[in-house]
C-alpha cells in the first residue's frame, strides 16, 4: 500500500510569487487524482515538489507514512512522466528502460527480464534496439511511461503527459494509462490544464486556482456540484450570470428567477443542457446563432445587456437567429462570495 | 444508397513548383569557393614541382625531390613531433580547465558570471601582437622564454574563448528535463553529469576540442616570440624556411605536411560529431 500525505505544503519564490499556497491532501492507495487548473495554478509546482525538483517553503510530505519533505529526487520511491518525454536521445529503448535497474545494480538478465516485460505492458514489445528518436510521439510518451513503470515506483506523479500529443491519440494513451494504472493499481498524481482528460481518468479531482485548492471531489461531483464560481465555470461549460438578488428575485436585464438567498448581488451558474428555451415574441433573450451538431443543437443568446448565454437543445430546428426566447433553467446555482449559496 | 464516384483527384499531379535560380547565391559560392580553394592548389602544386618557370602555366618539371630533401633533415622531425605534443598537452590542459568553467557558466548563477564570461572575449578583441609582447615581457622575468612550458601557457591563452563558450552553449542546450528524469530514475548528480549531460553536449563538446587542438597546432606568434629560439614548432620552422630559402618547394613541402593533421582532424569530425555540431556550438 502506498499512500502520498500533502500537508500545508507552500512554495515561494523570489520575487516574492506564491506559487503553492498551504496545499493539503490525501491520495489513498491505487488512487488517481488530477490535479486540474488554468497556468499558473500552481499544479506542476506541486507535483515538482513530491517528485523532489523543488523544495517546499514549508509543510511536510510523507510517502506511507515517510517524511520525504528533503530527501533529493534520487531517493524518492516516486516515478515521474515529463510532458516532453525527456527520453535520453543517445540511448535507445532498451538502454533508458535499463538506465534505472542499472543503478539499483540489479543483474544482466533480470533487467533484461524486467524491460521485456514493460515493454510489453505499454504495447511496445520488441522496439528495445529502436532509438528514441525513430518513434513517434505517442510510442515516446510509452516509452517515457514505462521507464517510470519499470521501477515499481510508489507514486507515480505525470506532468501533462498527453499535451504535446494530438487529439485522437490522447484520447487513446489517456485510456491505456487509466487501464495500467488499474491493473498495476498504483497511486497516481496526475497533472493536466483539460478538464475532458481530468473527468476521463481521474477517482477525484483538484482543482487549483493561485496555488489554492478551490474543491476535491470525485469527477462527477465536480462537474455536478461545483463550489464555487471558478470551479462553475472551469469544469465544462457554464453560463455565468452576474445579478442582484431582491427579495427572493435574482434580475439581471430583464431575466428575472426566484431564487430564496438574502438581497445582495449573487452570481448564477446555469448548465446549457440545464437550461430549456420557449420561443415567445416577449422573450428576454435573443438567438444569436443556432449550431447544429448531429446529436444535438446549441444556441447562443443574448440578454438585453448583450450577455451571451449558451442552450442545450434537442431540436435546433425549431430556433433561428433574431428568435425571441424566454428562459427556463431546469437546475441552477447560485453564488456569492466565492461559495454556493443556492441550488436548485 | 447513391454510390460515391471514385475520385479522379487524388491521382492528378500537382502543378509543378519552379525554384527560382538563386545567382547572386551562386556567384558568392563559387567566388568563396576559388578563394579557399586556389591558394591551397597552389601550394599543393609547388610542393611536387622542381621546375616551375614563368611564364609558363604548369610546371615544366614534377618530381619528390624536394620531398626527400625535407623529410630527411632531423629538425622537421622534431618540430612535427613538438606541435603535436604541444598540441595535446594545450588541449588537455585547456579541457580540464575550460569545461568545468564552462560547466559553472551555463548551469550556475554566481556574482561577476557576465562580466567573467565576456572576459574571454578580451584576448581577441585588441591587436594580438601587443598582448604578447607584454606577455613576453613578464615570462621574461619568469625565466618562461624559450622554454615549452611557457608556449604551453602562451597557446592555453588562445584556446579559452573556444573551450569556454562553445562548451557553454552546449551544456546550455541540454533539456534540464532530461537531467531531472535521470535523478529521478535515481541517479545522483555526477552520474546525471557523466551519463546524461556529458553525452548529450559531447558532440559540439568534441568540435570545440578539435579547433582547439587544430588552432594550437597552426599557431604562430605566441610559438614563434616566447619559444624562439629554443621551442621551433612546425609552423615557425615552416615560416623560417620561407623567409630563409629562395626556394620556394621548401615551404611548400612544409605547408602540405601541415594540412594532414587538420585533414584527419575534419574527417574524423565529419564521421563523428557531424556538422551541425559545430553550428549548435555557436549557437545555430
Amino acid at each position: 500500500m502506498s499512500v502520498l500525505k500533502i500537508t500545508d505544503v507552500s512554495k515561494i519564490f523570489a520575487g516574492p510569487t506564491v506559487a503553492v499556497d498551504n496545499f493539503s491532501l490525501e491520495v489513498a492507495n491505487g488512487e488517481l487524482v488530477c490535479l486540474l487548473g488554468p497556468s499558473g495554478s500552481g499544479k506542476s509546482t506541486l507535483l515538482r515538489m513530491v517528485g523532489g525538483f523543488e523544495r517546499p517553503t514549508s509543510g511536510q510530505m510523507t510517502i506511507d507514512g515517510d517524511d520525504i519533505t528533503q530527501l533529493p529526487p534520487e531517493r524518492r520511491p516516486t516515478g515521474m512522466v515529463f510532458q516532453s518525454h525527456a527520453l535520453w536521445t543517445h540511448m535507445n529503448v532498451f538502454k533508458n528502460l535499463a538506465f534505472g535497474l542499472k543503478l539499483r545494480g540489479l543483474p544482466q538478465d533480470q533487467i533484461r527480464h524486467k524491460v521485456e516485460d514493460v515493454l510489453e505492458l505499454v504495447g511496445l514489445a520488441g522496439y528495445g534496439a529502436r532509438g528514441v528518436n525513430q518513434l513517434s510521439g505517442g510510442q515516446q510518451q510509452r516509452v517515457a511511461l514505462a521507464r517510470s513503470l519499470v521501477l515499481e515506483p510508489k507514486i507515480l506523479l505525470l506532468d501533462e503527459p498527453f499535451a504535446s500529443l494530438d487529439q485522437h491519440l490522447r484520447e487513446r494513451l489517456r485510456e491505456e494509462v487509466r487501464d495500467i494504472q488499474q491493473r498495476l493499481k498504483i497511486t497516481t498524481l496526475f497533472v493536466t490544464h483539460g478538464q475532458d482528460e481530468a473527468l476521463a481518468m481521474a477517482d477525484r479531482i483538484v482543482v487549483m486556482r493561485d496555488g489554492r485548492t478551490e474543491q476535491i471531489d470525485r469527477p462527477d461531483v465536480v462537474y455536478r456540484d461545483p463550489q464555487t464560481p471558478f470551479v462553475a465555470g472551469f469544469i465544462g461549460t457554464m453560463n455565468l450570470i452576474d445579478g442582484e438578488v431582491t427579495k427572493g428575485r435574482f434580475t439581471r436585464a430583464g431575466l428575472a428567477l426566484d431564487i430564496p438567498i438574502p438581497d445582495g448581488p449573487a452570481t448564477l451558474a446555469i448548465r446549457p443542457e440545464a437550461l430549456d428555451l420557449e420561443a415567445s415574441g416577449t422573450g428576454v433573450a435573443q438567438v444569436h446563432r443556432v449550431t447544429d451538431y448531429g446529436t444535438h443543437g446549441l444556441v447562443d443568446l443574448d440578454l438585453g445587456d448583450g450577455t451571451r448565454l449558451k442552450a442545450m437543445v434537442a431540436h435546433p430546428d425549431l430556433f433561428s437567429a433574431g428568435q425571441k426566447v424566454n428562459l427556463k433553467p431546469q437546475a441552477m446555482a447560485a453564488y456569492r462570495d466565492n461559495a454556493r449559496v443556492y441550488r436548485s | 444508397m447513391e454510390r460515391l464516384a471514385p475520385t479522379t483527384i487524388a491521382t492528378r499531379r500537382p502543378p509543378l513548383v519552379r525554384i527560382p535560380t538563386d545567382w547572386t547565391g551562386i556567384v558568392f559560392a563559387v567566388l568563396l569557393s576559388a578563394a579557399v580553394i586556389v591558394p591551397l592548389l597552389v601550394v599543393g602544386v609547388w610542393a611536387f614541382t622542381e621546375v616551375w618557370r614563368y611564364p609558363n602555366v604548369i610546371p615544366q618539371q614534377f618530381g619528390l625531390r624536394f620531398w626527400n630533401q625535407t623529410l630527411t633533415r632531423a629538425d622537421v622531425w622534431a618540430a612535427l613531433t613538438l606541435s603535436l605534443q604541444l598540441s595535446t598537452v594545450v588541449t588537455l590542459l585547456s579541457a580540464a580547465i575550460c569545461l568545468p568553467a564552462a560547466y559553472a557558466f551555463a548551469r550556475l548563477s554566481f556574482p561577476g558570471r557576465n562580466v567573467l564570461f565576456f572576459s574571454f572575449l578580451a584576448g581577441h578583441a585588441f591587436p594580438k601582437f601587443g598582448l604578447l609582447i607584454a606577455i613576453a615581457a613578464i615570462f621574461l622575468q619568469l625565466n618562461l622564454i624559450g622554454t615549452f612550458w611557457g608556449v604551453v601557457l602562451i597557446q592555453l591563452v588562445g584556446t579559452l574563448l573556444f573551450m569556454i563558450w562553445i562548451p557553454v552553449a552546449a551544456f546550455q542546450s541540454v533539456d534540464r528535463r532530461m537531467e531531472e528524469a535521470a535523478r529521478d530514475v535515481g541517479a545522483g548528480p555526477f552520474r546525471v553529469f557523466w551519463s546524461i549531460t556529458l553525452p548529450q553536449a559531447g558532440p559540439t563538446i568534441a568540435a570545440a576540442v578539435l579547433l582547439s587542438f587544430v588552432g594550437t597546432f597552426y599557431e604562430t606568434e605566441g610559438a614563434w616570440l616566447i619559444g624562439a629560439p629554443g621551442i621551433r614548432t612546425m609552423p615557425v620552422l615552416m615560416i623560417s624556411f620561407i623567409n630563409n630559402q629562395m626556394v620556394i618547394q621548401y615551404g611548400a613541402v612544409l605547408s602540405v605536411m601541415l594540412w594532414v593533421p587538420s585533414f584527419i582532424a575534419l574527417m574524423f569530425a565529419r564521421r563523428v560529431i557531424g556538422g551541425g555540431a559545430f553550428a549548435r556550438g555557436f549557437g545555430g
